[in-house]
């Protein structure tokens, strides 16, 4: 057959070798930028993590002292939920839940809630959303303070009946022309603080994972 | 084979005649997509000219060898690398316009302008013609994407050059004008009905621009009207 048609096989060849250069090309780049992408990548998630929960209260690499809860009737996802644990010395000081809200107006929207050891709130964030730009995006930091306005509080701070916004009765502002995004963001908050009143002997009791 | 193009016209070419955002109207999902502010745009302008470039050099190059039959796969092939490299690349050094522009730097492979030039020029001509090409219709699509994020940023927030940190880093820390303050934010602009709108007023704007010009020339104009 090759004798037939030699062409054939010189195409295949050259094709052959167009797909070496170019897994070539790619390894030498990846090899390149690898420890660098690490390295943004770990700069990301403690950037978040700074913002919910100072770096002066824990003393513990945090972003390798990590949980994953799977708990759908807490936390309304099949998605684990990652819990970063905060300590001083062997004092457990903090967890940071990485929650989402799965009702908001255009989808989910992922929250981090730091939580002090006595049941407070430390700082809560939104990592992403999909909410109308104008409308439901208030809830980031960088367009409003509203998110701050958990600083502090606690399942007792507001009653229960107040972990709402306003329009429901409860103590928390609603934007204009926007209910849903901030109705869906506190009550993903308050659940990340229902879980944490039941579990937290669990989530601090649990060892520290081995590998670094 | 090697028909020699001054490196001029091809340049007139890539920039104005052919721009691939505004007459041929390729590669238009990404260019509407991400449109929403002035840096967004040109982003993505800039990893699409990188690609454009590196793609159309090494198409160039191995010209001679390539035979009719695997011309497609072997295109295929080298955009897919660039574009990984490039996406590898901002990664490591623009994390966060990375975030930004997510699933569209990956998409880039499939913009078919990129595909277009390398089978209607970079095959057929010089390497250095072909790197000039892809330059030339890379600024195109890149000030095109610029315009439009111009357009609906000014109109939808009242800014220009927010969040300009995303690119350049520290130093573009401070470089954001806010042209209208307090701006109450003009929804339409900043969601795809506005993208939309506002490419069509930039089609229109060049196409009147060059109606005109080519009645006030007595000559007939080589400019060819776009299909509408």
């Amino acid at each position: 057959m090759s004798a037939e048609n030699p062409s054939i096989w010189r195409s295949a060849a050259l094709l052959g070798l167009v797909a070496v250069l170019g897994t070539a090309l790619l390894a030498v780049v990846h090899t390149m930028t690898r420890d660098r992408i690490t390295a943004q990548e770990r700069r990301v998630v403690l950037e978040q993590l700074h913002q919910v929960l100072p770096d002066s209260a824990y003393d513990n690499a945090l972003h390798e002292d990590v949980l994953r809860i799977t708990d759908e009737a807490f936390f309304q996802t099949q998605e684990p939920v990652t819990v970063y644990r905060a300590r001083l010395g062997t004092e457990p000081v903090a967890v940071i839940m990485q929650v989402v809200a799965p009702d908001g107006y255009n989808g989910d929207i992922k929250l981090l809630v730091g939580v002090y050891a006595d049941g407070s709130i430390s700082g809560v964030r939104v990592v992403s959303h999909r909410e109308t730009p104008g409308l439901g995006d208030p809830i980031e930091h960088q367009r409003s303070d509203w998110i701050l306005d958990f600083n502090g509080r606690s399942l007792g701070n507001p009653e229960p009946a107040g972990w709402a916004v306003r329009r429901d009765g409860g103590v928390f502002d609603q934007f204009t022309g926007a209910t849903i995004t901030p109705r869906a963001v506190v009550e993903a908050v308050e659940r990340a603080l229902r879980y944490f009143e039941a579990r937290h002997e669990y989530l601090f009791s649990y060892p520290e994972p081995e590998q670094t | 084979m090697s028909n020699e193009v001054s490196l001029k016209s091809v340049m007139a070419e890539g920039l104005w005649h052919q721009n691939t955002g505004l007459v041929i109207l390729l590669g238009l999902c990404p260019l509407l997509a991400v449109t929403s502010t002035v840096i967004n745009g040109l982003g993505l302008g800039l990893a699409t000219m990188a690609t454009l470039m590196a793609s159309n050099l090494s198409v160039s190059l191995i010209r001679g060898l390539l035979r009719p039959e695997i011309r497609i796969p072997a295109f295929v092939l080298i955009i897919a690398s660039v574009v990984t490299a490039i996406e590898l690349l901002m990664k490591a050094w623009a994390y966060d316009l990375f975030q930004v522009l997510g699933i569209f730097i990956p998409l880039i492979v499939t913009n078919c302008a990129i595909i277009g030039r390398a089978e209607v020029f970079a095959s057929r001509h010089r390497p250095l013609a072909a790197l000039v090409d892809g330059f030339a219709t890379g600024a195109g699509f890149c000030l095109t994407l610029v315009l439009l994020g111009a357009l609906r940023e000014i109109s939808g927030r009242g800014t220009l050059l927010a969040d300009a940190s995303l690119l350049f880093g520290e130093a573009g820390q401070n470089v954001t004008l806010t042209l209208v303050p307090d701006h109450p934010g003009f929804l339409l602009a900043i969601l795809p009905p506005g993208a939309f709108i506002g490419l069509g007023l930039l089609i229109a704007a060049r196409n009147w621009y060059v109606h005109r010009r080519s009645q006030k020339n007595e000559a007939p104009a080589r400019e060819p009207v776009p299909a509408s």
